[in-house]
């Protein structure tokens, strides 16, 4: 029900002005009074015994107020896990203490062995220089295949084989086996999905303060999720009462999931605040960021997809080893699962699908959700398989794709699809997809082009991918049965002031996304009234009760579902109020365009008199109280799942091996959409992430652990230049289970882009006869020109 | 120890003692409190802190405040002026060319430049211009719009006042 036409339309975000002139306040712009600065002393080394740690004379240098080590934190609690996963035979997943700052060994590069706090971060830096730290190094290891083999180096002592578990999803493995021994083809990739990290441009920063007035802690913090950190930090870390402490998520210079996490020096901070009675600012300097924000990704995996002899899927077979580095991080043991290996059912009716898991640790930065977390992976197996197949099959690749689609269903006159990887599909229309995806392309054209590219001595290729995600994290019930330890609700409070203008309060963060903007419109377009007369208030826990805040697409799935209760709470007691005012019954009253009406009659009342009369009320009835202000908390019932169409068109340069990416078409379903500007720009930034690890990024280790390209000369982000324009399509599948008919569209460009890149050069490849059957990301021009000296 | 400086920074003299290893970027956000000028690598990699120097565009993270002596700066805070936006401001708000905004100052800084040299910059031309500065939210599509319309509105207010004297 829109009421007037602000749903759909690509309304400019009211958030940018702030932006644009420099005047949005991230939390490194908050200076607080007797702000003190804090620096850390970090491992060198990425496996190492601390033998001792000397801060005498550190401690003597100008400025310093205070050095904490890890001794000073032996009664402190670790940062916890939030998702449970338990082994095949039962037993919960092993999950080592993760400490604030490390007293025995240290872990991974990067560790945190001292924190140095001084009157300017000048004089922390020095003093951090003069913290004497003796260490012994230890072998270390460092990819997850090799670190459960027998004798490999241990990351924690008190787990054997670096195993944190083991898991298993899908069919019996009998069946799968007996359905691949019947296919026709059997297609199997061993492959990478290289580590990768998120480079937010705005590093991580926090700023904690204790008033002993009030016994009341601050934190700013450049956090997606306010609420979650304080919730985690107050009840499993530092066990101080949770109305006592005030999390702010300020202005957030971008996420991607990095900034999901709770991480140890957002605790360390707070703890520190009261320890020293002054407010302490840390800012993570960049390589700070490339050693300590959660990465991505990081599976070894071998996958075997069988076909019978017309190339319809029989049977998938799933391996992976999944790296989650040191520690667990916050949502880390959910990614190679629960957010992966349900997701192998792709678009296609496989009937046998099994998928084998063990999650691993190593001498590495944590891993936890990057955009997409999980479902870039599974996609990347998925997609990759099926061009690969098709290639070795001598079909075309779309229409082994259409041979293998699950049919449209709509959710409501159609079931909704029942996978064989435990997640029911709310909706979808998968040809459709790919039926503009090729229209938009010229599918026929391009093929042409390849074959004249050829003639020409050029190598050119067209790569496909057809994915399909869950997002709206999430329903309650099912994350809940799967392992994670708190429900995956969201709260939305609409609050009308007397005037008729509204504050909407969301659990929800923005930090990119545009909620100023897009919940505006919802509340705007469902009251009938005026975009600029609503406020949307979010990242501040003193403001807004309770959120789970914004990852895995959820914000206007959740969130925005959150609101509409409310708005529906605030019509229906505006009804009453207009029954009121017009001597008429509650139920003959009806609400459009802003106007409250006596059915039938001309007699009406405006919104706005209707909020004026519910705060200053001199004759009621004793039934109605007064006020207009709702809150309301979501659970959805199911994922959503959106879905689309990415197709890459590459040329390969056969002197250097440089790939060129000439064209990206990408059609999308998000479901309905509240504003397409900001769903275009979600989609393009997500793409170039994806676009990104296919062809530039990926974290480097060397055999001793050291993250050899932790800075912006050395770790490839994708540049301005690197880039063409996109195409861009949509199609419209409305999920059927929440109100507003959305899907979520923030990672679908980063889950859909990278294997239609590397299928394209790899298309390309073929085209010039070098049949190779993997290359590993990022495609660097090395890599690609090894490839072109194999013809197979 | 500390160095006396003079700078001019949006039009406004401002004399301070620095430290000589300040660097120009923390001189301006936490000296003079002007923080839409952001550090998003130190190593003038990103382009975060991108301002205008005596009107060039200048990295400012790996720059010392002491350099800046009697140099004339320009902030994104003092783009605008008598409350109107530039046309770059206005721009990247008409082609949703930011998200989180936090490479946005540095970005529309160094757009501004180009513009300055460069009035009709072809699409290459952008994105060669900007290069050196790092966007992860927009995939930088709309960013090159953006920065295409910002000069489109520059040269038609150029032209305006001839066809108003015509």
């Amino acid at each position: 029900m829109s009421t007037n036409g602000l749903i759909g339309r690509a309304v400019k975000r009211v958030e940018d002005k702030r932006f644009t002139t420099g005047h949005g306040n991230y939390t490194d712009d908050i200076i607080l009074p007797q702000q003190t600065y804090a620096v850390f002393v970090r491992s060198q080394y990425a496996h190492a015994k601390i033998i001792s740690v000397d801060t005498s004379a550190a401690k003597e240098m100008p400025g310093v107020i205070a050095i904490f080590t890890g001794a000073d934190l032996a009664e402190v609690n670790g940062v916890p896990c939030g998702w449970q996963v338990n082994f095949k035979n039962g037993d919960t997943m092993k999950e080592p203490k993760h400490p604030l700052l490390v007293a025995d060994k240290a872990r991974h590069a990067g560790d945190a062995i001292a924190i140095v706090i001084a009157e300017t971060k000048e004089q922390a830096t020095d003093a951090a220089e003069a913290v004497m730290v003796e260490m012994e190094e230890l072998p270390c290891v460092i990819d997850a295949a090799k670190a459960v083999q027998p004798g490999a180096p241990l990351v924690h002592d008190d787990v054997p084989d670096n195993k944190s578990f083991d898991w298993v999803l899908g069919n019996p493995i009998d069946e799968v086996n007996e359905a691949m021994s019947r296919a026709a083809h059997v297609t199997t990739l061993d492959f990478v999905n290289q580590r990768l990290v998120p480079n937010a441009i705005e590093p991580r920063s926090y700023n904690s303060s204790y008033d002993p007035a009030s016994e009341k802690y601050t934190l700013y913090t450049s956090s997606q999720n306010p609420h979650l950190i304080r919730l985690l930090m107050c009840a499993f870390v530092l066990g101080i009462p949770e109305h006592k402490v005030r999390v702010v998520s300020p202005d957030v210079g971008g996420g991607f999931g990095s900034k999901i996490f709770h991480y140890t020096e957002e605790a360390l901070l707070t703890w520190c605040s009261k320890k020293i009675g002054r407010p302490v600012k840390w800012t993570s300097e960049r390589s700070e960021s490339f050693l300590l924000d959660a990465h991505g990704r990081d599976h070894v995996t071998k996958a075997e997809m069988g076909f019978d002899a017309e190339g319809k899927i029989l049977a998938l077979r799933v391996k992976t080893y999944a790296n989650l580095g040191a520690y667990l991080s916050t949502f880390s043991s959910c990614v190679p699962t629960y957010l992966h290996g349900t997701l192998l059912q792709g678009l296609y009716t496989t009937p046998k699908i099994n998928v084998d898991v063990t999650a691993v640790f190593t001498h590495t930065t944590p891993v936890d959700a990057y955009r997409g977390a999980g479902r870039p992976e599974a996609t990347y197996l998925l997609e990759r398989l099926l061009d690969l197949a098709a290639h070795e099959m001598n079909v075309d690749p779309a229409e082994l794709r259409f041979k293998n689609f699950i049919p449209p269903f709509d959710g409501v006159q159609q079931p909704g699809y029942q996978t064989q990887v435990a997640l029911q599909y709310d909706s979808g229309n998968y040809e459709g997809v790919l039926k503009k995806g090729l229209d938009m392309l010229g599918y026929a054209d391009v093929r042409r082009q390849q074959q004249e590219a050829a003639g020409n001595g050029k190598l050119l290729g067209v790569g496909f991918s057809t994915y399909i995600e869950a997002c709206g994290i999430a329903p309650s019930a099912i994350v809940g049965a799967l392992g994670c330890r708190a429900g995956l609700f969201e709260s939305g409070q609409v609050r009308v002031q007397p005037t008729g203008k509204v504050s909407v309060y969301t659990g929800a963060h923005s930090h990119g996304q545009g909620h100023e903007t897009t919940f505006a419109q919802v509340v705007a377009d469902k009251l009938g009234i005026n975009l600029e007369d609503v406020e949307v208030v979010h990242g501040d826990s003193e403001a807004v009760a309770f959120g789970m805040g914004t990852y895995g697409s959820r914000s206007l799935a959740v969130g925005g579902s959150a609101i509409i209760k409310s708005i529906d709470k605030i019509i229906e007691k505006g009804k009453k109020i207009a029954a009121h005012k017009l001597e008429a019954s509650a139920d003959d009253i009806e609400f459009a365009s802003g106007r409250f009406t006596v059915k039938g009659t001309d007699k009406s009342v405006g919104f706005g008199e209707i909020a004026l009369t519910a705060y200053v009320p001199h004759v009621y009835p004793k039934d109605l109280e007064p006020g207009l202000d709702f809150s309301s908390f979501y659970d959805p019932t199911n994922f959503t799942y959106p879905f689309g169409c990415h197709i890459a068109v590459v040329e390969v340069d056969k002197e250097t091996g440089k790939v060129e990416l000439k064209r990206f078409v990408a059609v999308d379903d998000v479901g309905n959409v509240i504003n397409p500007m900001i769903v275009e720009g979600q989609i393009h930034g997500g793409l170039v992430q994806g676009i990104g690890q296919a062809l530039f990024e990926g974290a480097e280790y060397d055999e001793n652990g050291q993250l050899t390209n932790a800075s912006y000369m050395d770790y490839c982000l994708p540049r301005a230049d690197d880039l063409p324009m996109f195409e861009t399509g949509s199609q419209v599948t409305p999920c059927p289970h929440n109100p507003l008919g959305v899907k979520g569209a923030g990672e679908a460009g980063t889950i859909g882009a990278a294997p239609a890149i590397v299928n394209a050069v790899i298309d390309a490849l073929w085209s010039g006869g070098h049949k190779v059957k993997d290359l590993r990301m990022p495609l660097t021009s090395e890599r690609v020109w090894h490839a072109l000296q194999e013809v197979i | 120890m500390n160095t006396s400086i003079h700078v001019t920074v949006n039009g406004v003299q401002y004399s301070h003692m620095v430290e000589p290893r300040l660097l120009l970027v923390n001189y301006l956000r936490d000296v003079l409190r002007l923080t839409g000028t952001h550090v998003g690598c130190d190593t003038s990699s990103c382009g975060a802190c991108t301002i205008h120097l005596n009107g060039k565009a200048t990295k400012c993270c790996t720059i010392l405040a002491v350099q800046a002596d009697g140099c004339e700066i320009t902030t994104i805070e003092g783009l605008s002026h008598n409350g109107e936006l530039h046309p770059l401001q206005e721009a990247f708000n008409e082609c949703h060319g930011l998200q989180c905004g936090f490479c946005t100052p540095g970005m529309i800084m160094t757009a501004a430049d180009l513009l300055q040299h460069n009035s009709q910059p072809s699409e290459t031309d952008i994105r060669h211009a900007l290069e050196g500065n790092f966007c992860r939210c927009t995939g930088y599509h709309n960013i090159v719009k953006s920065v295409q319309y910002a000069a489109e509105k520059i040269s038609e207010s150029a032209v305006a006042p001839a066809e108003v004297k015509a």
